[in-house]
């Protein structure tokens, strides 16, 4: 047998450890390879960048802690871009899974803004069932689908919500979506039907899906996967949890690309032998 | 008379939502948004059958001690458990320092990321027995996938900085993702958009009952 053949017969757990010892290093001892910002990401950033000052923009956080890797730093930089243009920020979550993650990541950042008060300049609506039925509800009006927000406040008597009463009150939907429901339905059933204009952060298995929706200009802008999280904090000049996951993640890529030769030229001497 | 409601409720309400796609009167937004509401509630009441279908389901498995039945007890043992503490809480369950916060923070939130977690390491050794390039299309295929793997993360361009700009791996991959890549996405989803329209029409039309169970 040769020592290719060898390989081919290699137990399994040596291909975790492989990729565990690769992903651990980098977060102990960070390499700084170079991010360069994607033209999706940098329309991204300028989107919220070209929103007016102090006007309320509708964010929903459709994931769960399954996906914080990626959809937690692209959240945090967001909502910082958002509150240092002085914006409302209207935030819905429509995974059972998520509302107490995002309740917890949006109290962390607006702890770094001591200024900001809950109800006055972000509302947390929290979870309700019914995916894309909520979506073209809250198109209907926007307290007829959150009569309650996530922390039982009536959202009828919240100062925020007096200038947030449908979609045509928003100038920007920032969806940031770890499947369904999130990005693919909100561009279907609300920027096609009440033409909001839109950007995502999707998770990088989901990017390709998204793609049509950037070039015909449905998605102004968008971020894939951690890269893109990592990019938007480069271009906020953030050193932010995803920048720091880009070298473990780099590693980690490159380890599944030499998975994918190796496990195919074992394959080919494998098959010469049996040819032979 | 089984069949015939439900298809001619199906019929009215189905047109009566398109109908409300084109026409913002209130004499279509009022009705259509009750029906919106009416929706969210039904899907809220599928929450409460799915909790009681994984009871029963696991139950029957506990009570026949079939393989993995000690998994299956430590299920419903959670369920029950998440269940009554979040019931006796009430609202605001989930403020900090309440039970099913913790129970939010320290179990589910680092199991459902664990879970998550484990796929690198799965990838990894399904890249290394299952990936086989054994015809032209598939050697296309993998190469597309290492340029895409390799060119969406930072090592990519450190890795081809010193070539000329179209051949930087970054490029490249930006190109596989923009044109052959979307072409293709583009025709499915207005396949998958034309096949959902069809579907929708034949339901309305009452071709389509297969929703109703039962025999056709």
């Amino acid at each position: 047998m040769t020592p290719l053949q060898n390989l081919g017969r290699i137990d399994r757990r040596w291909l975790f450890l492989g990729m565990g010892i690769l992903v651990l290093i980098p977060l102990l001892f960070p390499l700084h390879l170079p991010i360069t910002p994607t033209a999706t990401s940098i329309a991204f950033h300028r989107a919220i960048a070209n929103v007016p000052d102090g006007s309320t923009v509708l964010m929903s956080c459709d994931y769960d802690p399954g996906t914080i890797p990626e959809m937690v730093p692209m959240t945090r930089t967001a909502l910082r871009q958002l509150w240092e243009k002085h914006c409302k920020v209207v935030i819905t979550v429509l995974w059972p899974g998520g509302p107490g993650l995002v309740d917890r990541v949006v109290a962390e950042v607006a702890a770094e803004y001591p200024d900001k008060k809950y109800g006055v300049d972000w509302v947390n609506l929290g979870y309700k069932p019914g995916n894309e039925a909520v979506m073209v509800l809250m198109g209907q009006g926007i307290l007829t689908a959150f009569p309650y927000d996530y922390r039982g406040n009536a959202t009828r008597s919240l100062p925020i919500m007096q200038r947030a009463r449908d979609y045509a009150d928003f100038p920007l939907l920032v969806s940031i979506s770890a499947g369904y429901p999130g990005t693919k339905e909100w561009v279907q059933q609300v920027q096609a039907r009440f033409h909001l204009p839109m950007v995502a952060g999707v998770t990088a298995v989901s990017v390709p899906e998204f793609y049509p929706y950037v070039q015909s200009g449905q998605l102004i802008g968008m971020l894939s996967g951690m890269a893109g999280a990592a990019e938007y904090e480069v271009l906020r000049k953030e050193s932010g949890e995803a920048s720091r996951g880009m070298d473990a993640q780099s590693l980690a890529h490159v380890f599944v690309a030499l998975c994918i030769v190796l496990g195919n030229v074992v394959q080919r001497d494998v098959r010469r032998g049996d040819g032979s | 008379m089984k069949r015939e409601v439900p298809l001619f409720l199906t019929a009215v309400i189905g047109t009566f939502m398109i109908l409300s796609f084109f026409v913002p009167h209130q004499i279509v937004s009022v009705p259509a948004q009750f029906l919106q509401l009416t929706a969210v509630i039904v899907v809220a009441c599928g929450y409460l059958l799915g909790g009681a279908n994984v009871l029963r389901v696991n139950l029957v498995a506990i009570g026949r001690q079939e393989p993995g039945w000690l998994y299956k007890l430590l299920l419903v043992l959670s369920l029950l458990a998440t269940v009554t503490i979040g019931a006796i809480e009430g609202p605001g369950f989930l403020d900090p320092g309440r039970r099913s916060r913790w129970i939010y923070d320290t179990l589910y939130s680092p199991m459902s990321a664990t879970m998550f977690g484990l796929l690198a390491f799965f990838i990894a050794s399904a890249a290394f027995r299952a990936f086989r390039v054994r015809t032209i299309e598939a050697m296309w295929l993998a190469a597309a996938a290492l340029i895409v793997m390799i060119g969406r993360v930072p090592i990519g361009e450190a890795l081809t900085r010193f070539l000329p700009v179209p051949l930087q791996l970054p490029v490249i991959q930006e190109w596989i993702m923009e044109v052959p890549q979307n072409a293709a996405k583009r025709a499915i989803l207005m396949g998958a958009a034309l096949g959902i329209m069809a579907t929708g029409l034949r339901v309305i039309l009452g071709i389509e009952r297969a929703y109703l169970g039962g025999e056709d």
